[in-house]
């Protein structure tokens, strides 16, 4: 349907000056450093000659606009910078990162739809009963709870006392993967899956009253039937809307949670590059994670125009 | 009124038990509980001294990693020998501190940047919104790193990243209703009227906005405290030897299996203060909003 | 005119619905009774909140049970002597489509949105036949085509978004129609349209109804509307009948008070004056219902009794004419009512 693509180009258009807005945003973090970075990097092995080479690879000693356009086309090239901490590029670094917080973000979305869909789905057939204020208890608590701190927990359970789990890493494998990141997974699950419920329940709640519900009861057709292939289905668009927003979100707990689990991934590699000062790796860890989130946002646009036709016409 | 008897007597009977509880009456108990708790952290966070003699800082090397309830330590002591309990009290100073600093600020900057470029509309407020977008194309919490990264870890610096940060929802929510207020008729009656643009705005569109921002605000109450304390975990905000809860967690880590009290507690801490915050939150929603 | 006593398609008695809601119990239907002859088209008319949607909904078993309960009984002769509102789940759907339908006010809410409309009127078509997919295609082509959608092969695969609303109306009453209902409820099906396509959906239904030997429940507030479709209306007031009578006897001869208002409030063509006549006040909050005659507080010739003794529906002129009114005898005469007092227009 053309009205449909239409819909999705404008979307990728719009999405240039967001990437350029980005580009911008990374490249002024290095400047926010109080005083010399040289000086943060080098620490006690501070000399002017050491100082003078780190200022002519991160381009400080040019004037901004220049910095900039070297930024930019060495970022064209695919080149994020030299880690001053490790031997190597920044760019190689974070592509031996990806593939593990890559899995685990897949793994905790899938986790998290299957938690959160059943269990808003039923709390709000079953509204006002047990389950939907116990659900509701337990979503208030969840919110609270800071994803490291519940990692913790499970890790100190699962891993720990019923060695379940792994307590660390990555594994080999695809099974292997899935074995490992069960845990961290579940963790951010976990959190995402508050809000996630909270919106299907509501989305639910408001689809059970509207009229082409009586329609389709009044055809004589099942009640699971006009359950499924009308309430649910047209609640369930909401959550691919919440889904896309709050994965902003969902990529900060793989940070927290990476941290927990020693997950070689793209979080440990940012929490690490900080205490190191190695500011290139900073901004080109942030550049992808940020990218990341608008290549998602994107996905969640093509989802959420494939389930709904009227997405075209707002 | 009529005595209503046969079949449908009994009907009203029994309906009528049910429609008693009002939503207005469960927000306020909603809004009652959660003030209670939220209270009781503030207060026994404030009233430390009085609540326990024992120092938060106070390293005793002959009782290390003791178990909960032990005599003087009600909630045990770390592997430095201090009491776990008041760490807990004093360090939820800091992340009181957190939740009321860095939301109270990012609140009103926010509330202001969207209430302004809400009514003027214009490019003004498509310059805004743009910078707001691109903001909210990051990963917050990755954006709160990498600025703490260059300013360097310490409490303050995260409090420079939150409000460098997180005025953007605020300024998207107050823009928002700004926008939906402005086409109501009462905005257009008062303008007609010949009130000046500040009267207006004051007077009319703010009480209208600030309730949907207080409600916000309750719930970004609790991600500050959870963003807090993940920095504090991290190493990138509080640092040791500050008891704030966070780092309370990570100094745990080491200690699961032998002492799981290290790091349970104080995360139990700021589930009750995010409880706290929430149902406030969810009260006032009933309240103040109970068409939504 | 069908003597509504031999053999009704609907027997509806004494039917109470109550609903719980946070501001009290609200009696929506408090003790409706009619019934619905063969062939027959049975008005409701009433302003809004005097609980005719209400009773379509219970009759059709459409009121969610937690708030809402009721009691009475409701018969639909092809379904036998059981009490519809005694039924199982199970025995409501097979009830639904097959023996009764209904058609909704706005057809935009009505449709599912993510659906295509060919799909949804198959799904009606599929309910209660065990058809191919193929056999399914074919019947829905036909409804279109019968309920005047133009190029029906096409527009199937359309959503409902892209019809306009008449269309979209005749698209609910091809699905009311699917399963050859002996009764179908048509609860304001013109109001969200346009004047113009209001007498061609009005059309079709009495086309429908000619041609599938239906009766019908309408509900309207338009007494425009009823006047033309009806052969018997039944005026409700505050969640009761107030007068039931053919219509031809209504619009001539009403003997309510709250009839004779409305029918005196619709705007003469022929006058002159600039003024129109309104009832004034407003209809009782249905939670704490007043005891007596629940009109009369806005009623021009309500006495000290009207307020106090409880009403009843009482035999009024000749034939099968009954209104809640205890002066009924007297509201036909002119000197009965106080000095008008118009409200402006």
């Amino acid at each position: 349907m053309s009205g449909r693509f239409g819909f999705l180009g404008r979307r990728v258009l719009q999405l240039i000056p967001v990437t350029l807005g980005i580009t911008i945003l990374v490249f002024f973090l290095l400047h926010l450093v109080p005083g010399d970075p040289a000086r943060q990097i080098l620490g006690q092995h501070y000399t002017p000659e050491a100082a003078a080479e780190i200022h002519h690879k991160l381009g400080l000693d040019q004037p901004l606009w220049e910095q900039y356009k070297l930024f930019m086309d060495r970022l064209i090239h695919g080149d994020l910078g030299d880690s001053v901490y490790y031997n190597q590029s920044a760019r190689s670094l974070i592509a031996e990162r990806m593939p593990a917080t890559m899995f685990l973000i897949v793994y905790a979305g899938v986790l998290a739809a299957l938690i959160s869909i059943p269990i808003g789905i039923i709390a709000a057939l079953r509204r006002g009963g047990v389950f939907d204020q116990a659900t509701r208890i337990g979503t208030l608590i969840t919110f609270a709870m800071p994803p490291f701190w519940f990692g913790i927990i499970l890790l100190l359970f699962f891993a720990l006392k019923l060695q379940l789990f792994p307590v660390s890493g990555y594994g080999n494998g695809f099974t292997d993967h899935l074995w490992h990141l069960f845990l961290p997974a579940l963790t951010i699950a976990l959190a995402f899956s508050t809000i996630l419920t909270r919106t299907l329940r509501a989305s639910m709640l408001s689809t059970l009253r509207m009229d082409f519900v009586d329609t389709a009861r009044i055809k004589g057709v099942s009640r699971t039937t006009v359950l499924m292939r009308h309430v649910v289905r047209n609640a369930i668009v909401a959550i691919v809307v919440v889904f896309g927003i709050n994965l902003a979100f969902l990529i900060g707990s793989t940070v927290l949670v990476e941290n927990v689990f020693s997950i070689p991934g793209l979080g440990e590699l940012l929490v690490g590059s900080v205490s190191s000062r190695d500011y290139p790796v900073v901004q080109g860890t942030t550049l992808v994670l940020a990218f990341l989130v608008v290549l998602v946002n994107l996905l969640t646009d093509v989802v959420h125009a494939a389930l709904d036709p009227r997405v075209t016409y707002e | 009124m009529s005595v209503v008897l046969g079949p449908s007597g009994t009907l009203l009977e029994s309906l009528e038990s049910r429609s008693r509880t009002s939503r207005l009456g469960r927000g306020r108990i909603t809004l009652a509980v959660g003030i209670l708790i939220l209270g009781t952290m503030i207060v026994a966070s404030l009233a430390a001294p009085l609540i326990t003699s024992a120092k938060p800082d106070a390293i005793d090397p002959l009782h290390p990693l003791l178990h909960p309830l032990s005599p003087g330590h009600p909630l045990g002591t770390d592997s430095f020998g201090r009491d776990i309990f008041s760490r807990i009290l004093y360090g939820g100073r800091i992340d009181l501190l957190i939740a009321f600093g860095a939301t109270s600020v990012t609140a009103v900057v926010g509330t202001v940047i969207g209430l302004s470029s809400g009514y003027a509309g214009g490019w003004v407020d498509t310059v805004i919104m743009r910078i707001v977008d691109l903001f909210f194309a990051f990963p917050f919490f990755v954006l709160v790193i990498a600025i703490v990264a260059m300013l360097g870890p310490s409490v303050f610096n995260m409090f420079v990243a939150i409000w460098l940060t997180s005025w953007i929802s605020y300024a998207r929510i107050s823009r928002g209703h700004t926008l939906g207020a402005k086409r109501q008729e009462y905005t257009l009656a008062a303008r007609a009227l010949g009130y000046t643009n500040r009267r207006v705005v004051l007077r009319h569109i703010l009480p209208n906005v600030i309730s949907y921002v207080i409600i916000f605000a309750m719930v970004d109450a609790v991600g500050n405290i959870v963003l807090g304390s993940s920095l504090g975990f991290l190493g990138l905000g509080a640092q040791p030897p500050s008891s704030e809860w966070g780092v309370m967690i990570s100094d745990g880590q080491n200690y699961l299996l032998t002492a799981w009290w290290l790091s349970t507690f104080p995360g139990i801490a700021i589930i009750l203060v995010g409880v706290g915050f929430s149902l406030i939150g969810d009260g006032l929603a009933d309240i103040l909003r109970p068409g939504d | 005119m069908t003597d509504p006593v031999a053999a009704p398609v609907l027997e509806v008695r004494d039917l109470h619905t109550y609903i719980a809601t946070g501001a009290g119990v609200v009696r929506a239907v408090d003790g409706v009774s009619f019934t619905v002859g063969e062939r027959e088209i049975v008005g409701l008319v009433g302003e809004s909140g005097c609980g005719k949607s209400v009773t379509c909904r219970t009759i059709a078993g459409l009121m969610a049970s937690p708030p809402a309960r009721s009691t009475g009984s409701v018969r639909l002769a092809s379904y036998g002597d059981r009490n519809l509102l005694d039924l199982s789940a199970a025995d409501l759907q097979r009830l639904r489509g097959a023996h009764l339908s209904m058609v909704f006010q706005d057809p935009m809410s009505a449709l599912n949105p993510m659906m295509r409309v060919g799909a949804q009127i198959e799904e009606a078509v599929g309910a209660h036949e065990k058809l191919s997919g193929r056999a399914r295609r074919t019947r829905a082509i036909e409804l279109m085509e019968r309920v005047g959608i133009p190029v029906p092969e096409r527009r199937m695969r359309d959503y409902p978004h892209q019809f306009s609303g008449g269309m979209r109306q005749r698209v609910l009453i091809a699905m009311a129609i699917a399963g050859r209902p002996k009764l179908l409820l048509a609860d304001e099906p013109t109001t969200a349209l346009d004047v113009l396509i209001q007498d061609q959906i009005l059309s079709l239904l009495l086309e429908l109804q000619r041609d599938f030997g239906m009766s019908m429940i309408l509900v309207s507030h338009d007494l425009g509307v009823i006047g033309e479709m009806c052969d018997r209306v039944a005026v409700m007031y505050a969640g009761e009948i107030v007068e039931l009578a053919d219509t031809a006897t209504l619009l001539e001869e009403p003997r309510h008070p709250y009839t004779i208002s409305l029918l005196r409030s619709l705007p003469d063509v022929n006058s002159q004056s600039r003024y129109l006549r309104s009832i004034g006040g407003a209809p009782p909050a249905l939670v704490d219902v007043p005891p007596g005659c629940r009109f009369a507080p806005r009623c021009p010739l309500a006495l000290d009794q009207c307020r106090e003794w409880e009403t009843e529906l009482l035999q009024a002129g000749a034939g099968a004419h009954t209104a809640r009114c205890w002066r009924h005898e007297e509201t036909r005469r002119e000197d009965a009512w106080p000095e008008q007092s118009y409200e402006s227009a």
